[in-house]
């Protein structure tokens, strides 16, 4: 029972927190100050900017479930996942219907030839089927290959990472403090797999020499 | 005539406050009218000629002041749009000197009022196209660049302008982070310099320039990209050589010493071909040299504009 309202709390809070910016966005627009001169650019920059953070909080969830040991934070890993994926596909469709207008020859063009839209492209494109299987059914059906599969999401982050580092033309201080963060969860994991292989050899050796 | 005495409590009449925003406004785009009526009317090709193509200039509807004092790339400010005129604040345009030397008989440096002392103000409204693809109209005040570069007396060896804005870190946060290499440079080949099109803007809407639109003294080249017109300038030098500007240093394959607006020639990581102009919705065709080709197309005739970009 105690358990439940943690994971209620930390769900209600993760809620709250996902619909910040969109809330902030939406204040901005409308009491704000409308997004300014250049009103298109600076809510692509917006959408861009919080598809990017709520990826790397959804990525450094077991980095820092591990380190501080709060094993509930475990519950709240999917719903940040989806909220990356909601704010990443805003980012794409402001692209389409309001930057662009639907444009189309431009935007396949775009895709094809601007790499910086490719890498970003990519990166939704990968986590659209990591958005499918998030339920329940697709985990169970998937097994261990799910895990696997949802290892993606660091490729995604690293692809998002890369597009903003290729839009942004002198000031990169941003792209790289995201990169740092990428890097850090990535060679947490790195560590720990390294640690479990080991042992794991370890344990078997042992094993063998128990048995000779 | 003297242009730049304009303090606050010394007496002076600004035409800002004789004639109200609304009227100025209006003012300008009865002149619009009247000059589209006679672009109409005049042959086209006797319109191109007429110096400075007032037509061409006028028929377009200003960007509002708000939005051309807001939204910046003065990376000396900071490198987010609305920096410039959020971190600006410290910054000190008064007093304001300009070194001018290099391959030139009569360098110097003088007071600012010294160097634009004597020489015609004209206001000019021109198209500004960003590298980044979009655009403004502004109404600039200015002198022309060719009248102060005269009074130097350039050389036989003078080629090229370069131009150099102030280091300032104290008074220019942006400047304390090495994301360029400071301070600005930029630069013209002589013929630019001379165009008549381009101007040493000191103002906008006929109010001085604001720190953040590069108070007290900027480059206007509109038939180029936005990064050429450099802001705050403290000095202009005649060279031999053609200046290394600085977003040429900084990535020689995406950034060259012309910059001229050509919807052909694509930055190498987006396309040139539409902007968006501040207030539309919709992208609009990017116009070769930004529309101003009658006036300076005759410059880079036989130049292969996709080795120069």
């Amino acid at each position: 029972m105690v358990l439940k309202r943690h994971v209620l709390f930390l769900k209600t809070g993760v809620w709250i927190l996902g619909l910040t910016p969109l809330g902030w966005a939406v204040y901005r627009f409308f009491l704000g100050d409308g997004f300014g001169a250049n009103p298109i650019a600076e809510l692509q920059l917006w959408g861009g900017l919080t598809s990017l953070t709520t990826l790397l909080c959804a990525v450094g969830v077991t980095p820092v479930r591990r380190l501080t040991g709060w094993n509930g934070l475990q519950k709240a890993r999917r719903l940040i996942g989806l909220f990356a994926f909601f704010y990443v596909t805003l980012h794409f469709l402001i692209w389409i219907g309001v930057d662009q207008f639907f444009a189309w020859e431009y935007i396949v063009e775009d895709i094809a030839e601007r790499p910086y839209i490719l890498i970003g492209f990519s990166a939704f494109m990968l986590l659209i089927p990591l958005a499918i299987t998030s339920t329940r059914g697709w985990i169970r059906r998937l097994g261990r290959n799910w895990v696997r599969l949802h290892r993606l999401v660091y490729v995604a982050a690293l692809f998002g990472i890369i597009h903003y580092y290729w839009v942004t033309k002198a000031d990169d201080r941003w792209p790289t403090f995201a990169l740092i963060v990428w890097a850090v969860a990535m060679a947490l994991r790195t560590a720990w797999w390294l640690r479990r292989l080991r042992s794991v050899t370890r344990a078997r050796g042992a094993a063998a020499g128990a048995a000779a | 005539m003297l242009i730049r005495k304009r303090r606050v409590g010394e007496g002076d009449i600004l035409s800002s406050e004789i004639t109200p925003y609304e009227l100025y406004l209006d003012r300008r785009r009865f002149i619009a009218q009247g000059a589209a009526v006679g672009a109409v009317v005049l042959p086209s090709t006797l319109a191109g000629r007429v110096p400075g193509a007032l037509y061409t200039q006028q028929v377009e509807e200003p960007t509002p002041y708000e939005d051309i004092t807001t939204y910046n790339n003065f990376y000396e400010f900071g490198s987010q749009k609305g920096d410039p005129a959020r971190y600006s604040g410290d910054f000190k345009p008064l007093p304001w000197s300009v070194v001018v030397d290099g391959e030139c008989d009569n360098p110097g440096t003088l007071a600012l009022e010294d160097l634009l002392q004597g020489h015609e103000v004209v206001e000019r409204t021109y198209r500004l196209r960003c590298v980044e693809a979009w655009s403004m109209v502004i109404p600039w005040r200015g002198v022309r660049l060719r009248d102060v570069l005269l009074r130097a007396q350039p050389n036989s060896d003078a080629r090229f302008v370069e131009m150099t804005t102030v280091l300032r870190p104290s008074e220019m946060p942006g400047q304390r982070h090495p994301m360029l290499p400071w301070p600005y440079v930029e630069g013209l080949r002589m013929d630019e310099a001379f165009n008549d099109l381009t101007l040493l803007a000191t103002g906008i809407y006929g109010k001085d320039l604001l720190n953040q639109n590069g108070a007290p003294l900027r480059l206007v080249v509109p038939w180029k990209y936005g990064f050429k017109s450099v802001k705050s300038i403290v000095r202009i030098r005649f060279t031999r050589e053609m200046p290394l500007n600085t977003w040429q240093e900084m990535a020689p394959h995406e950034y060259g010493f012309y910059a001229n607006v050509n919807p052909d020639v694509d930055h190498p990581r987006w396309s040139q071909a539409r902007e968006r102009r501040i207030g539309e919705f919709r992208r609009r065709m990017t116009l070769a040299f930004n529309g101003y080709a009658e006036q300076v197309a005759h410059m880079y005739r036989g130049m292969d504009l996709t080795r120069w970009y």
